[in-house]
């Protein structure tokens, strides 16, 4: 067979990806960001469809191969744009969930909308599988590059177009593979394959924006729209890249004033601002600055002032530039040098280039430095030492509010990241964090039990002495300093929290008559849980504190997750009274995203298998098939997202990781099933099973190696360039990924010999549980860690052979399958 | 929450969805029962929030007064059904009226009595405002988005809270003319409090301003003039929370 008869399976498959990604993409702005958890269980919900399909209509079908394939990619093609275009327009609010269960219907429709392209791609691949059974490894491979060429390929391409624009092409590419697989046809081979070809053309160029624009239907209640509604406010400069879309909002008659954080005592008007709101939600603001300090002096009335009261001069790494806030901040404050770390390009070009008069050339100092970086990374590598570390306020108050970033891994808040940033501090400095207060708290009790960890494992004995915690009505500011803080010190500090009306939660010397007089919460927890996690009680604290504030580490980084489920009852019995503001939705959401998947997949996997039940063999073997193929799905998406999520530390960005990660195991296991067949018939003396069980061990002994490796490998090399790394990264993968791309073609060309009705059913069981494991591997990660998650995955892989050995040893000669399928 | 209450609670939400569908057919209609069973939703959740309510429950005016004011007219044609469940509802312009509980909260903690002078910062349907009405001698009110604030101001005027007067302006800057107000109520959302309402609250009245996102209000911020100029400020949960379980025996 012609590699080009397999070309069309690649090119429909890096479409799927990319298809998946750009949902991800817009729906995080047209919804909010737990959406993509959303995107995932549609993509499965697709897959598994089209398994039951193909299983059902196998035959006709895959002799009419080259025409159903073009069909199905051609309506893929359709499909993309038409179901995301009706999708945006449908009145779904996300917000509205808990009080109007008619928004439930909604979201189905928008399940049931975006289903469609997933469905009909897998189909096209379902049906290569099927058309090919002798083939299965060459199938998957060109699969798995194409994918792997699809992830790393909407990346580049976000760079470049909008995410609206990029819809087209993933389109066209559908359209592209229909054309090629067309060109196979018996008849009319010439016509279709132009036809689809002038598709393909005419939607990349003709297909107008705005039908798939995302603004327009973002939900009214972002800000960004909200923000619209204001007299005269207009969009002044829109930047898309895949770090999300910028938005610069100007409005004259209005004012923004964003200036979270300030004090009651403020007389002080802000200055003229612009917004930059990233995917119409979370803001910073651009502050007009003519280079008169006193025009900015409202900003010594924040929380975050209060490290200036007591550094003199401060050398300063500002983790996190925004829009400058800060920097203004540091300049006014009397800061020697800022070193401003910002991990988005596009921002940095907007308050350095595209908006520098506005902001009076802050970022073009001799003493400040803009550096493209992300936090972590730039602390880890950087040669200088500080008088302060400054960690501001990025993200929205109803992001933080929501809990939707619960799942996302965070490494700037971990017990590790904090001895990174002590570590790059001169003897007398400080870092500050400062976050949004919620009530009850847990944000800053969480950051205190992490700073509190971090510095006992600097070897400091009294940790007490090391922590300042200011609070005001909606913002906290902690201070971790590197030597213990003097007694002019904390007189400063409450010098600073008295004028300010801040209350003083934690600091040396401090006692409970001290707490609580400003801003009053029924009870002073901050104060009370600085006091116990400072004490032998913090873990019985810890444990009766009813959302989780146990440090974050970088094998569990999920700063954001406080979610408990004892807790989850009490809120639940009055959520029209505020209880469901409580919760914090991000980790439900992945739970509930979790159970639907699992229900939806296990009557798509079971639905084929009972109509099929005669074809399909005695009920012992499917059930072993069909758990060898779900273990093989989860354990290879473990380890790959397990890795995405370590390698976040090393390639210095979440979009580096996902996209090199994500492209090597792709590339590579694609490498590794094209390459199956000649390990088995050399390694595995020509039994499948042997050659899988081969396989799975040397994936074992990798994967143990690099959980102990990894960590020092990465010290070493942090300091290497971008590409080295990326470079590097690849390398790491490349054995791994090579072996974990054999298991699943040799035991779908083994269960394929013995009967081509598995062939469909296997891909469906491997599809599901391949997506099941990317809401699983997260939430596993968020119990038992990365470690954790690496270990499960080993350990399904070592069962795996063991399912299919059972079987091998009973097919031949008596083997339950109907001749028919032999006798082909 | 005892047996009771919960069989209380059910009828009255059973009592009000089946109002609801009679009321949208027929919209005119004064829908009585319905602000009743709203009535006693609200005192039903007051109960249960002591320290929003400072351990009182909500003022018998400020109920009675919302057993009066016509919600309905209040919320856009097609959510009329809805007005008086016990939830916020959208009315454009990414703005939503306030779920009942919560104004009744709000209008409760400011203490308004007659010959009071009352601000609001952000307007929205009016139906806050026509609350405020009847309790206060003046209310003074400010919307920032043009078709929501003449709107409401109409609806005001049509409904005969003659006390009321709406303005299309920046609510920053409050309403200087009339100032001092002895009570401010902040429903749009913001940053930080700003500085010019803070000096036009009176001393000895409370300013409130509810902190969350448009469907979900996760407190109440509470900021008291004291007679001695002092700001303080109080967060009140409208839900009992004690986020500490109680200590394992040892």
């Amino acid at each position: 067979m012609r590699a080009g008869r397999l070309l069309p399976v690649s090119l429909i498959s890096a479409a799927i990806l990319a298809y998946e990604v750009l949902l991800m993409r817009l729906f995080s702005i047209i919804q909010w960001h737990h959406f993509a958890y959303m995107i995932i269980s549609i993509a499965l919900l697709g897959f598994a469809a089209s398994g039951t399909f193909v299983a059902l209509a196998c035959r006709p079908l895959v002799q009419r191969y080259p025409a159903a394939f073009a069909a199905s990619a051609a309506l893929f093609g359709i499909t993309a744009v038409a179901s995301f275009a009706c999708a945006e327009r449908l009145p779904f609010n996300a917000l509205e969930i808990v009080w109007n269960p008619r928004q439930l219907g909604w979201l189905a429709a928008i399940y049931a909308l975006l289903i469609l392209p997933f469905f009909f791609g897998a189909t096209c691949i379902g049906l290569a599988f099927s058309r090919h059974p002798g083939q299965i490894g060459r199938v998957y491979a060109f699969d798995l590059v194409g994918a792997g060429i699809g992830a790393l390929g909407t990346v580049g391409l976000l760079f470049l177009v909008f995410p609206s624009a990029a819809l087209r092409f993933v389109a066209a590419l559908g359209f592209a593979a229909a054309a090629l697989a067309a060109t196979g046809m018996a008849r009319h081979r010439w016509f279709a394959a132009g036809s689809l070809g002038l598709a393909a053309a005419v939607i990349t160029v003709w297909l107008p924006p705005s039908w798939t624009a995302p603004s327009p239907h973002m939900s009214q209640y972002k800000g960004l729209r909200m923000a619209l509604e204001v007299p005269n406010a207009r969009v002044v400069e829109e930047r898309s890249s895949p770090l999300g879309l910028l938005t610069v909002v100007e409005s004259p008659t209005v004012p923004f004033r964003y200036a979270p954080g300030l004090s009651l005592a403020n007389t002080q008007e802000p200055p003229a601002q612009l917004a930059v709101f990233t995917d119409g939600d979370s803001i910073t603001a651009i502050t007009a600055y003519g280079g008169e300090p006193a025009t900015v002096a409202y900003l010594d009335r924040t929380t975050a002032a209060l490290p200036y009261r007591i550094l003199e001069r401060p050398r300063m790494l500002l983790l996190g530039a925004g829009g400058g806030e800060q920097v203004l901040l540091a300049l006014r404050a009397g800061a020697d040098i800022v070193d401003a770390v910002e991990v988005n390009p596009q921002m940095i070009d907007l308050a350095r280039n595209r908006f520098a008069d506005f902001v009076g050339g802050i970022f073009s100092r001799p003493n400040v430095h803009l550096h493209l970086a992300e936090a972590r990374a730039f602390a880890a590598t950087t040669g200088e030492r500080y008088d302060l570390i400054q960690m501001p306020l990025l993200d929205s108050f109803s992001a933080a509010a929501a809990g939707v970033q619960s799942m996302h891994e965070n490494y700037t808040y971990t017990v590790e990241a904090l001895r990174d940033y002590l570590a790059v501090l001169r003897p007398d400095g400080v870092v500050a964090i400062t976050r949004w207060l919620r009530v009850p708290p847990r944000d800053i009790l969480k950051l205190f039990a992490t700073a509190t960890v971090a510095i006992e494992a600097e070897g400091v004995a009294q940790p007490g002495r090391h922590l300042v915690l200011i609070r005001n009505w909606n913002t906290a500011t902690l201070l971790v300093a590197k030597s213990p803080f003097t007694g002019d010190d904390v007189a400063a500090i409450r010098a600073f929290a008295a004028e300010n009306f801040f209350d003083i939660s934690w600091a040396p010397g401090i006692s409970a008559s001290d707490v609580n007089r400003y801003n009053q919460l029924d009870q002073e927890y901050l104060y009370e849980g600085a006091l116990a996690l400072l004490s032998p009680e913090r873990s019985d604290f810890t444990e009766r504190y009813k959302f989780d504030i146990a440090p974050a580490t970088d094998n569990r980084p999920y700063f954001f997750d406080f979610f408990r489920w004892r807790a989850l009852p009490e809120l639940l019995i009055l959520p029209t009274q505020g209880g469901a503001a409580m919760l914090d939705w991000g980790y439900l959401i992945l739970v509930t995203t979790l159970v639907q998947a699992a229900i939806l997949s296990a009557v798509l996997i079971l639905l084929p298998l009972w109509l099929r039940r005669r074809a399909l063999g005695r009920a012992a073997h499917r059930l072993r098939f069909g758990l060898y193929f779900l273990a093989l799905g989860l354990a290879f998406l473990f380890i790959e997202i397990a890795f995405i999520q370590r390698f976040v530390l090393f390639l210095g960005h979440p979009l580096y990781a996902v996209a090199v990660v994500l492209a090597g195991f792709l590339a590579f296991a694609g490498l590794g099933s094209a390459v199956a067949t000649r390990w088995m018939a050399a390694v595995g003396c020509g039994s499948p099973v042997r050659g899988i069980a081969l396989a799975v061990v040397v994936i074992a002994f990798l994967a143990g190696t690099y959980l102990l490796a990894l960590p020092l490998i990465f010290e070493r090399l942090l300091a290497l360039p971008d590409a080295a790394k990326i470079a590097i990264a690849l390398l790491l993968i490349a054995p791994l990924a090579v072996f974990m791309g054999m298991p699943f073609p040799l035991g779908l060309g083994h269960v394929g010999a013995h009967s081509e009705e598995f062939i469909p059913w296997a891909w469906g069981i491997n599809g599901c549980a391949s997506v099941l494991s990317a809401i699983l591997a997260t939430l596993l990660a968020m119990h038992v860690g990365f470690t954790g998650v690496v270990t499960i995955a080993t350990i399904l892989y070592l069962v795996a052979p063991a399912l299919l050995a059972g079987l091998w040893d009973r097919y031949d000669p008596h083997g339950s399958f109907p001749d028919r399928n032999r006798s082909r | 929450m005892r047996p009771l209450a919960q069989c209380h609670v059910l009828l009255t939400a059973v009592l009000a969805s089946a109002a609801a569908v009679v009321s949208t057919s027929v919209p005119a209609q004064d829908r009585f029962a319905e602000r009743a069973a709203m009535i006693e939703t609200i005192k039903l959740h007051a109960r249960s929030a002591p320290s929003a309510v400072e351990g009182q429950g909500i003022d018998p005016a400020v109920l009675k007064t919302m057993g009066k004011v016509p919600r309905h007219f209040f919320v856009p044609e097609e959510q009329r059904g809805a007005a008086y469940r016990d939830r916020p509802l959208p009315i454009g312009y990414g703005q939503t009226i306030s779920q009942p509980f919560i104004v009744a909260l709000m209008t409760d903690l400011i203490n308004v009595g007659p010959g009071d002078v009352v601000l609001e910062i952000g307007t929205g349907s009016g139906y806050q405002a026509a609350v405020l009405s009847p309790l206060a001698a003046k209310v003074y009110s400010i919307e920032i988005i043009p078709e929501l604030g003449e709107r409401a101001a109409a609806r005001l005027a049509e409904l005969r809270f003659d006390n009321v007067e709406v303005k299309v302006d920046d609510g920053y800057y409050g309403w200087p003319v009339h100032a001092p107000f002895d009570g401010i109520v902040v429903t749009a959302a913001a940053s930080h409090i700003p500085p010019p309402l803070v000096e036009q609250l009176a001393k000895g009245a409370r300013m409130v301003v509810p902190v969350g996102g448009p469907f979900a209000t996760q407190f109440l911020m509470l900021v008291e003039k004291r007679r001695d100029g002092s700001i303080t400020s109080r967060q009140l949960l409208p839900v009992s929370f004690v986020p500490l379980r109680e200590g394992r025996a040892r």
